[in-house]
Formats: structure tokens, sequence, C-alpha cells
């Protein structure tokens, strides 16, 4: 049996739609059977509320006089893209504010717009014989605009997958914050309400499909960036008028230590129109399933911790390594079911109809990683392999001796395998002078917890951990933990002089 | 009750806690201190009764003192119920009740700061009197 589009539209014009939301749905399902459930229910809605990193709005401003072809634009300072011809602009959530940081960005400005607030609008350009003008400033409410439509690249992602942190150290990342050792799972979206968990193939959403974003009526434009449903990653590309937008469902953010992001709340009316829709629409929790990923390892391969589901994730607590840990979730299950609840009144009352697609969305194909033309550096290719070492029954004079030489300030000290066991510098050996008699050899004074990289480590990682350590001197160790070079600051400020000019 | 004493450096080489333990008698738990090259910050535990003395021998040492009314506090405008905070709190001050709504259980809060930078809206912060 199938259920004609029309028909559906037919019964939401009278009023008489049967609507239930995702999280209705398999109950719903369980009672009438699929044939039941398909001739019971008409659309089934879906709702997620969370961080949409990959927002941002096109606003055009209107001509001033004398007229400005806009070059740079800043609204409340946070920069917007301006090289879309003369008084367009796109503005781009993630944007940090030129003066606030990540306090303030494009998601705020897009909010403040949306809550009725004035923002100021500065823009700069070289004047041209048509467009004289060389620069403005002005404020600006949304109302004072001619067009303010968001246009989202990526959002209503499938699925995310969840994270956790397996080193020693908090990681503050896109996926919140991480405590050391495992110490909680961070996890994003709704489940069974996400959009694309209810249409994993596509069958019935595509371009032109109608949707609820951020409390305006909008559309799917067609498949979103980085879009990877083979992987279950799905994406979509959305657009909607900011001037019908609510701040209950448009909410700017910052994720400590990552920056500036806007919490969207997206939701789809799915059209019941046959036992394959029904179906996808009766997904549980427990049949959605994630990776939970190390975020410790700092590589595109995050290594795999476990596998678990939506209902795992929900229930407040993952097993790993035989302990319970802590999840929470970055997105509102509240929120989203709020959307799914005010989606499904459009839909009785009649805001909105359904519709077919009429453009299909690859439902197979999967992102690849950027092709790389120049491998990221190594630590191998700028490392200084004229390492100066000292063993560690050395006396510390000897250890003196080299570092007053000059030619470094940090020793790495081995034992008599040649392994690393500790590093030395002029303060250990100040340590040696406060406490005369205590100390003879350098393994008296020596620092022993040293941190280290190796020659196929990434340059930019290396980079990191002089940073968090605050210390200026890595040794660079073989798998046998031999020194075979060192990599300092130096070498580092060499290879990003080269880089950047 | 507890209270957020704040020092500079200038003060800081004196042990202005240890002092004031000294000098009032009063034993002082000190639940977190953060220190730098310029200010100094420690939140200490006194008991009700005594509050009032240890807070002027403090500010008599030259530190200032503000007194923690509450543990965490959450600005119901701004909190979506996203739960980031559920997680990385060591006491398991939040939940969720089965709607989906943050319950926040303050009587609970050590105030150790961790919920603060966790909260992607801004939503929770420490008042002071
Ligand atoms: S301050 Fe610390 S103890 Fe208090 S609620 Fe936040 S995380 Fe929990
Ligand atoms: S992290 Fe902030 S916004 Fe999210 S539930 Fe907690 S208090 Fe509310």
């Amino acid at each position: 049996m199938e259920k004609s589009i029309g028909l559906i539209n037919e019964r939401i014009r009278d009023g008489n739609a049967r609507v239930v939301t995702a999280e209705e749905m398999p109950a719903v399902v369980a009672d009438l059977g699929v044939e039941g459930a398909l001739t019971e229910v008409d659309v089934v809605t879906t709702g997620t509320f969370g961080a949409m990193c990959s927002s941002g709005a096109f606003l055009n401003f209107g001509h001033a006089d004398p007229p400005i072809r806009m070059e740079r634009i800043w609204l409340n300072d946070v920069e917007a893209y301006g090289g879309i011809a003369a008084v367009d602009a796109y503005i781009g959530a993630t944007q940090p504010s030129d003066t606030r940081e990540a306090d303030y960005g494009g998601a705020h400005v897009i909010e403040d717009f949306i809550a009725g607030k004035a923002v100021e609008l500065r823009a700069t350009s070289h004047g041209t014989d048509c467009y004289p003008r060389q620069s403005i400033t002005t404020e600006l409410m949304l109302e004072d605009l001619n067009q303010a439509i968001m246009v989202n690249p990526r959002n209503a992602y499938q699925r995310y997958n969840a994270a956790t942190n397996s080193t020693d150290r908090t990681l503050y990342t896109y996926m919140g914050t991480l405590l050391p050792h495992h110490g909680n799972v961070s996890y994003s979206g709704a489940g069974l309400l996400n959009p694309l968990s209810n249409d994993p193939d596509f069958s019935v959403i595509g371009s032109g499909t109608p949707l609820f974003l951020g409390g305006a009526p909008g559309v799917v434009i067609g498949e979103g960036t980085q879009h990877s449903p083979g992987g279950g990653f799905g994406t979509l590309m959305v657009t909607a008028e900011l001037s019908r937008m609510s701040p209950e469902y448009v909410r700017a953010a910052t994720m400590y230590g990552y920056g500036v992001t806007l919490y969207m709340g997206v939701g789809i009316p799915i059209p019941v129109i046959n036992e394959q829709v029904v179906r996808n629409c009766a997904v549980t929790d427990d049949q959605i399933s994630v990776d939970l990923v190390d975020y410790g390892i700092p590589s595109r391969n995050r290594p795999t911790v476990r596998k678990v589901t939506y209902a795992d994730l929900k229930s407040g607590s993952v097993e790993i390594d035989g302990e319970e840990v802590r999840a929470s979730s970055l997105s509102s299950l509240r929120r989203a079911r709020q959307v799914a609840a005010e989606l499904a009144e459009w839909v009785t009352s009649g805001k909105i109809e359904v519709a077919l697609p009429t453009r299909p969305i690859n439902s197979t194909k999967k992102a690849h990683p950027m092709h790389e033309t120049i491998r990221a550096p190594r630590v191998g290719d700028i490392m200084d392999r004229r390492v100066i070492r000292i063993a560690e029954t050395e006396e510390i004079r000897a250890a003196a001796k080299k570092l007053l030489k000059g030619e470094t300030n940090h020793i790495p000290v081995i034992n008599d395998e040649d392994r690393l066991v500790g590093i030395i510098t002029t303060y250990d050996i100040s340590k040696a002078v406060v406490w005369p008699g205590k100390a003879s050899v350098v393994r008296d004074v020596m620092t022993r917890d040293v941190i280290t990289t190796t020659p196929d480590e990434p340059v930019d990682i290396a980079a990191r951990k002089l940073e968090q350590h605050n210390i200026s001197a890595l040794p660079v160790v073989d798998d046998q933990r031999r020194v075979i070079a060192m990599l300092t600051a130096i070498d580092l400020g060499k290879l990003f002089r080269g880089k950047h000019r | 009750m507890k209270l957020m004493i704040t020092f500079s450096k200038k003060e800081g080489r004196k042990p202005i806690i240890a002092q004031a333990v000294k000098d009032t008698g009063v034993l002082i738990n000190v639940e977190r201190a953060f220190i730098d090259s310029s200010e100094g910050e420690a939140l200490i535990d006194v008991p009700d009764d005594q509050c009032t003395l240890v807070r002027e021998r403090m500010k008599a040492l030259g530190a200032s003192v503000r007194v923690l009314e509450h543990g965490i506090t959450l600005d119901e405008d701004e909190c979506v119920d996203c739960g980031a905070c559920v997680s990385v709190c060591p006491r398991e001050v939040f939940s969720m009740d089965a709607g989906g709504k943050l319950v926040v259980d303050e009587e609970r809060c050590v105030i150790c700061g961790k919920c603060i930078k966790a909260c992607p809206h801004r939503a929770l912060s420490l008042k002071f009197e």
C-alpha cells in the first residue's frame, strides 16, 4: 500500500492529519503494525537542538548615499565575508569578534538580530568611480535589512561520535569538556528524534523538503557539506529567514577553549507515504550506534574505545574498561522534543504542508579526507641531530660545564643502556648549589618526568606539547627510548618563519 | 560558610591563611587555592558562627573577603538543558529529570568551578554576597 502526498496534504488542509513525533512512533508501530501505522499516521515530526557550527546568514544592507562597495565588513566587530559584491555579506557563526574573541562571534550577531537588538555595521572600501565611498559605520536592526537569509552549509548531522579522553589532562573540545582518564563521556544528537535517523536512505528528505529551522519555516537545499551517508553521517544544507526565527531555537554559545558556535533547533516533517517510511520512523535509540572515540589522540583517525548506542548514552553512563563513566549530552533533548512538538502543531494546524523532494540526495556516498599535496611536516624533518647527552652517573659539575658551553639549555640524561631517564637544565643544577652535599651526580637533580616526541610526530602536535607544558625543548626518542635528536623552540621558529612568508 | 579570599602578591608573601588560623584559633578548611604571579585567590570553608571573626581578621591582614551565599547558580534564561555540565561535576550536582530538564542540587556543590567552563551558554556562575 502507498499513500499519496496529495492525500496527506488534503488531510492537513482539512485539519484531519494524524501527526505523531518520532519519539512516539515506535510505540504506534508496535501497537498497530507497519500496515496499520501507515493507514493511521500521516506525518512523523522529528527534531534536534544542538551545536551546529556550520551555520550563517546572507545579509543585504541596501545602498548608502554616497554608495559604497563594501570590501571588508564587520558586524559588532565580527568580520563578515564581503566578497559577494557591494552591500551583501555572509556572517558565519564561528567567526570570533576582533575585540572580544571567543566571548562574542558571528553566532551572537545572528542571535542579537533575532532578539531585536541593534547591531553596528562597519565597512571599508578602496572606493571606485561608481562607488566612491571608502568607509561607513551605522547601526542596523533586523528590519532595516532587505534580506537576512540563514543558509547553513552543514546542519542536522545524522549522528555524532561520542567522545572521551584517555590522557592525563582535561581537554576542551567542540565535544565539550573531556575529563582526564576517561573521566566522562560527552555526546551530541537526539538519537531517534534526529531528522536523518528517521530517513537514513533519503527516500523522503531531499531538495525542497519543508523544515523547521530555528523556529522559522524553511526548506532543505540539498546535501550538506561533508555529507557522508555511506558511513551514517549524512548532513543537510538548509535555509530559512532570520526574521521568522525565535531566540528559543537559535542560541549563540562558546565552547570553552574551542570557540564560538550556534545552537540551532532543526526539525523535519516526514510524510508517511509507504511501509518503508513507517519502518524507518520506527527506529529506536538502541538501534542507532556510534563510535565512542578517544579525543586524547590528536589525529584524524582517533581510536575507537567501543561502540555505543544512543540508548546507552541517554542512560547517563557508559562502561569503559569495566568502569561506569558518566555520560552527558551537549545538545538538548528537551528542546529537540519541543521542536518536534511545535512542528507537529504546525502540521496539525495547517501552517505547513509536506512535499516530496524535487531533487534526491545521494544516500551512499562517503566524504573523503583532504588531499594534501604537501605532507604536514614531521618532527624528523626539522629536529636537530647534534644532540649532547649525559650519563645519569656523571658528576653534576660535568653537566654544568656542558651547559656553560652555551650550545644547549637542556641535556637529556641517559642510563647505561642508552635509554632516556631524565633531563637536566641550569635550573636543576642550581638545586645542587642550594642543597650542597645532598646531590653529587646528575641523577640526583635531574627532572625525571620528561615530555618527549618522536620523528614521525607532526610538528604541530610537538609544538602544542611545548606550549602546554611551557617548555622549550623536547628530546626526540626512537621506539627503544634512545635519544636521537632534540626539537627546540628555535627549530620550530625556523620552520614557521619559512612557512608564513 | 564559604569565603573567597583575594590578596595581591605583596600580602601573599605573608602566609595569610596560616596567620588567620593562628590569630583566631579557627580551623580553616582550604577548598581551593589559585595563586599566580600577581594575584592569589583561595576558597575557604569556616564554621558559620566563626565566620565574622575570620573575615575581620583576614581583612585586617590585607585580603579582600567575599561571602559565598550559595553554591553554583543557574540562569534559567540562558540554560537550554543541554547537559554539558552534568558529567563534568565531581559532586553530581546536576541531573536531568524525565522531561530532560536540568535539575540542580546546589547543596552538594563544592564550588570547584569545573561546570562554569563546561557550560556553552554561560548559564552557570557563582554569586557573592
Ligand atoms: S562548581 Fe564544581 S561542584 Fe559545584 S556544581 Fe560546578 S562542577 Fe559541581
Ligand atoms: S551546560 Fe549550561 S546550558 Fe547546558 S544544561 Fe548545564 S547549565 Fe544548562
